[in-house]
């Protein structure tokens, strides 16, 4: 979703990182006015705190500060076990609230440590150590506390279930909290962290004695739950922007007489993205949204159509681009090599992220003073800086936070915080005048959002005596970090290509490159990001030359992945529990792929059923997933079952087309989401492992649509060249 | 106009054409039901019209006049307490955003159908979205809060 691991291994890239971190940095606010704990507010009693990640109440409470977002991913449980387990805590007492923008106390480890935000799939990995040490050290200190009250040697000490015992003598947390906080917190060196064996809440199946659920269920379930688009202080106004139907387009002119004659309209102005309409509420300023008479530049707008822009694509693929991986003898063995070459292109259109909850912020300014910013954003940080330089502000007079987010699967996390600027410009213009909450309608997204970008990969392989002697994967795209703070100038962004350059599969000759092209058309990593893609040309067209070469699509895999014990570890595990090689009744097909992202190893079969017609089902996906540690196996379970969904729901029936430059599709009727009934039945397994923790929000996908499309190969012997494929091959 | 709302009456004075839904969470604050699409694509403003599941997005305020509306903060019939539970103890929660609509509709289905058959479920839930893809477990606690009552 955010920034992938390729990229972050680049240190000239960190190092920007770091300097748009520094513009933030040494800001702490308190947030206790924006405690949003799903499960309960921490009491009134005293909060103590033991550093940045943890406090603890008089009422006996502990609540852990995350600094990642909770859009659904489950962090609010995960983060909040792992302290739970370091501290030895009883879950019940265990609470949970949003930390404040502060960089570098909050920043993503995985990130280079100088952003704050969540994406890539990192939050686990880049906590689990951080987490277990703030957990580990609160404990000492209570430890501490607790000896020094009762005048006995700490060792003589126990914790359980959130007591403090030595012999007959007992404390609870709360008890202990006051006196333990005046402590100087241990060295990190001093911390003796629990040996995995004795875990008793990390790993465990949810039950009474351990983890009871997710901590964010209640207040899901009841309507308290608190999102950005919820926030409501007295007095809003409501803001929506009319934006250019092309990218590209500026205002021209604008007839503004009957938006302004609209009942609850407070002021019609430009800002640089469009006409701004603020109202009382939302359907005043919608209405007069529509009212709008605006004439659009479109100068410098993109005035193509999807199909001329294939066509574009297609005519860059005949030439090599910027090779980023080379075996043997690269694409020269196509030529010199023996044995049978054949050619499959794969089109991928641009998808909208469309998160259930549509965007929204709420900034509360008071000129030359300070200014509140709620929302729902997974960079924070960056947000922050927007906010700051729009609005006259030093970052530390900006205050973000953090609201739940319903969902957001990359489209919240902007590198050039283009949600907050808006509303700061909304927000300079108003002068104070209001709190303004931005909206964007359901339109909004779909309509102007940031894509994932449309692409094109060209596969060519040769095979020779039941063999893949060569593989080449080329690459059309637009690059997503190009010109923002995480793309390295002069540097092509193979980032946009992850998963496709490095193929684990040992063929002798391999290239891998990559030609970018530019279109006003803005993108933006959408769930699993370069994987959404080279997932299913690596996977689909293996199944395609495994057929050539008269191989079995298990057997083959497995044989080229000797050397990947852990891709080999979870495709042997899937295709077993599928029951992989039974024999199925004609018209229903088996599909099996397997990828690597973002350090988490995932196979999935499929299987669907194709009726004479040709339209089909897709009865049952198996998944097997080694994302080492498991921290809540339920929650690795959720998040492989809507990955898998949500990676369906792309390969079947989501796409933005462009017509003349202006997308075709509107709302949830026209860009067609995955509903309920074309949902297979889904069985996760999880391969035990001691590797340290890695994320399990975007993996679950990249397999899914191969594993369908190999599945209506085998049923059908038909190739899928394009998605979505619909519900008919 | 008077409409009445998880049992209370309220005045509504205002526009027409107004949709249900903004009344009920910008001057109501009421805001567990969600807006998703604004054109009954979705199912997340679901509310509940006299036991029928209905898209506020989509329902003018000015229409509801002598209605019983029951949004989910005052869900507590038997259907919808034995939903909640099952949602529950399955967590088929993910970011939540959809939630609210999901367990008005499933409560209503168990209402009309206590012992829904497979396919039952599937055609009362399949039209409500769920962008976080929770159909396995929706599908699974419809079942189940099914057996919690009995
Ligand atoms: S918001 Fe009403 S159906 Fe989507
Ligand atoms: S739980 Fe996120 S949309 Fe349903």
């Amino acid at each position: 979703m955010a920034a992938d691991s390729v990229s972050l291994e680049n240190p000239s890239r960190r190092s920007v990182l770091q300097v748009i971190g520094l513009g933030v940095a040494g800001f702490a606010v308190g947030c206790s006015s924006s405690v949003r704990s799903a499960s309960a507010a921490p009491g009134p009693g005293g909060l103590v705190s033991f550093g940045p990640f943890v406090k603890i109440g008089s009422d006996n409470t502990v609540t852990v500060l995350l600094k990642h977002i909770e859009f659904g991913q489950g962090v609010s449980t995960g983060l909040t076990t792992i302290v739970a387990e370091e501290i030895d805590a009883d879950w019940a007492q265990m609470r949970f609230e949003e930390a404040p923008a502060e960089v570098p106390t909050y920043g993503n480890g995985a990130f280079g440590g100088a952003v704050q935000g969540t994406g890539g799939s990192t939050a686990i990995a880049n906590s689990w150590m951080q987490l277990r040490q703030a957990g580990a050290a609160a404990r000492a200190m209570l430890v501490s506390a607790a000896a020094a009250r009762w005048k006995v040697d700490p060792a003589s000490c126990t914790v359980s279930r959130g007591v403090v015992s030595s012999g007959s003598k007992k404390a609870t947390f709360g008890d202990l909290a006051l006196d333990a906080g005046k402590l100087t917190p241990p060295s990190v060196k001093s911390l003796k962290l629990k040996n995995p064996a004795n875990f008793r809440l990390i790993g465990k199946e949810k039950s009474a004695n351990t983890v009871t659920g997710r901590a964010d269920t209640p207040a899901k379930i009841n309507g308290t739950a608190q999102y950005a688009l919820d926030y409501h202080p007295e007095g809003l106004l409501v803001a929506l922007v009319a934006r250019s139907p092309r990218w590209g387009g500026k205002v021209a002119s604008v007839d503004d007489g009957a938006a302004r004659a609209v009942k609850g309209v407070h002021d019609v102005f430009q800002i640089s993205n469009g006409v701004a309409v603020v109202a009382t509420d939302y359907w005043a300023a919608k209405t007069a949204r529509d009212a709008l008479k605006i004439t659009w530049d479109d100068s410098a707008a993109e005035k193509r159509s999807s199909d001329a822009m294939f066509a574009d694509y297609r005519k860059l693929l005949e030439k090599p681009g910027f090779e980023a991986r080379k075996e043997g003898k690269g694409a020269a063995a196509l030529t010199s090599g023996s044995g049978k070459v054949f050619t499959v292109d794969f089109s991928f259109p641009y998808l909208a992220h469309a998160p259930m909850e549509p965007m929204s912020c709420t900034v509360d300014f008071v000129p030359g003073e300070r200014c509140v910013f709620h929302s729902g954003s997974q960079m924070p940080t960056v947000d922050q800086a927007v906010l700051a330089a729009t609005l006259g502000l030093q970052p530390s007079q900006v205050k973000i936070v953090t609201m739940l987010a319903g969902g957001s699967f990359g489209r919240k996390a902007t590198p050039d915080g283009d949600l907050a600027t808006e509303a700061a410009q909304i927000a300079k213009h108003l002068n104070g005048a209001a709190p303004v909450k931005l909206m964007w309608s359901r339109e909004d997204d779909v309509r102007s959002g940031k894509y994932r970008p449309m692409t094109m990969h060209r596969m060519t392989a040769q095979v020779n005596e039941g063999k893949i002697e060569s593989w080449t994967d080329r690459t059309v795209i637009q690059s997503i970090m190009d010109g923002t703070p995480f793309g390295t100038p002069g540097k092509p962004d193979i980032s946009a290509i992850e998963g496709g350059h490095d193929i684990p599969y040992t063929i002798p000759n391999i290239s891998v490159d990559v030609t970018f092209v530019k279109s006003p058309v803005t993108v933006l990593w959408w769930r699993s990001v370069g994987h959404t893609h080279t997932a299913f040309a690596k996977e689909h067209f293996f199944d395609l030359a495994a057929k050539e070469a008269g191989l079995d699509p298990l057997k083959a895999r497995q044989s080229l992945l000797a050397k990947s014990p852990r891709l080999l570890g979870v495709l042997n595990l899937a295709a077993e529990k599928a029951g992989w090689g039974a024999p199925l009744p004609a018209g229903r097909g088996r599909g099996i792929a397997v990828h690597k992202a973002f350090d988490t190893y995932v196979a999935e079969v499929a299987e669907v059923t194709v009726k004479p017609n040709g339209t089909f089902s897709i009865d049952r996906v198996v998944c097997a997933v080694d994302c080492g540690i498991v921290v809540n196996p339920d929650i690795v379970r959720a998040q492989m079952e809507g990955g898998i969904g949500y990676g369906l729901s792309a390969a079947l029936g989501e796409q933005i087309t462009l017509k003349d430059g202006v997308p075709v599709q509107t709302n949830f009727y026209d860009y067609a989401p995955l509903r309920l009934a074309q949902m297979p039945k889904i069985e996760v397994y999880i391969v035990p492992s001691s590797e340290a923790p890695t994320g399990v929000g975007e993996p679950g996908l990249p397999p899914a649509a191969p594993a369908v499309a190999n599945a209506l190969l085998a049923a059908t012997g038909k190739t899928v060249h394009t998605l979505p494929m619909g519900m008919k091959i | 106009m008077k409409l009445t709302i998880n049992g209370k009456e309220t005045e509504y004075a205002g526009a027409k054409d107004r949709p249900l839904l903004w009344y009920i969470r910008e001057d109501l604050k009421l805001t567990g039901t969600k807006y998703g699409c604004g054109v009954a694509a979705c199912g997340a403003c679901t509310v509940l019209v006299d036991g029928v599941p209905t898209r506020s997005c989509s329902t003018p305020a000015s229409a509801m006049e002598g209605r019983k509306i029951t949004t989910i903060e005052g869900l507590d019939s038997k259907a919808g307490k034995a939903v909640q539970q099952a949602w529950t103890e399955l967590d088929v929660v993910q970011c939540g955003w959809c939630q609210s609509g999901q367990i008005l509709t499933a409560a209503a289905l168990l209402t009309k159908t206590p012992k829904p058959t497979e396919q039952q479920i599937t055609d009362g839930m399949t039209g409500n979205l769920c962008r976080c893809a929770t159909y396995h477990r929706i599908r699974g606690a419809v079942a189940r809060a099914s057996e919690i009552m009995g």
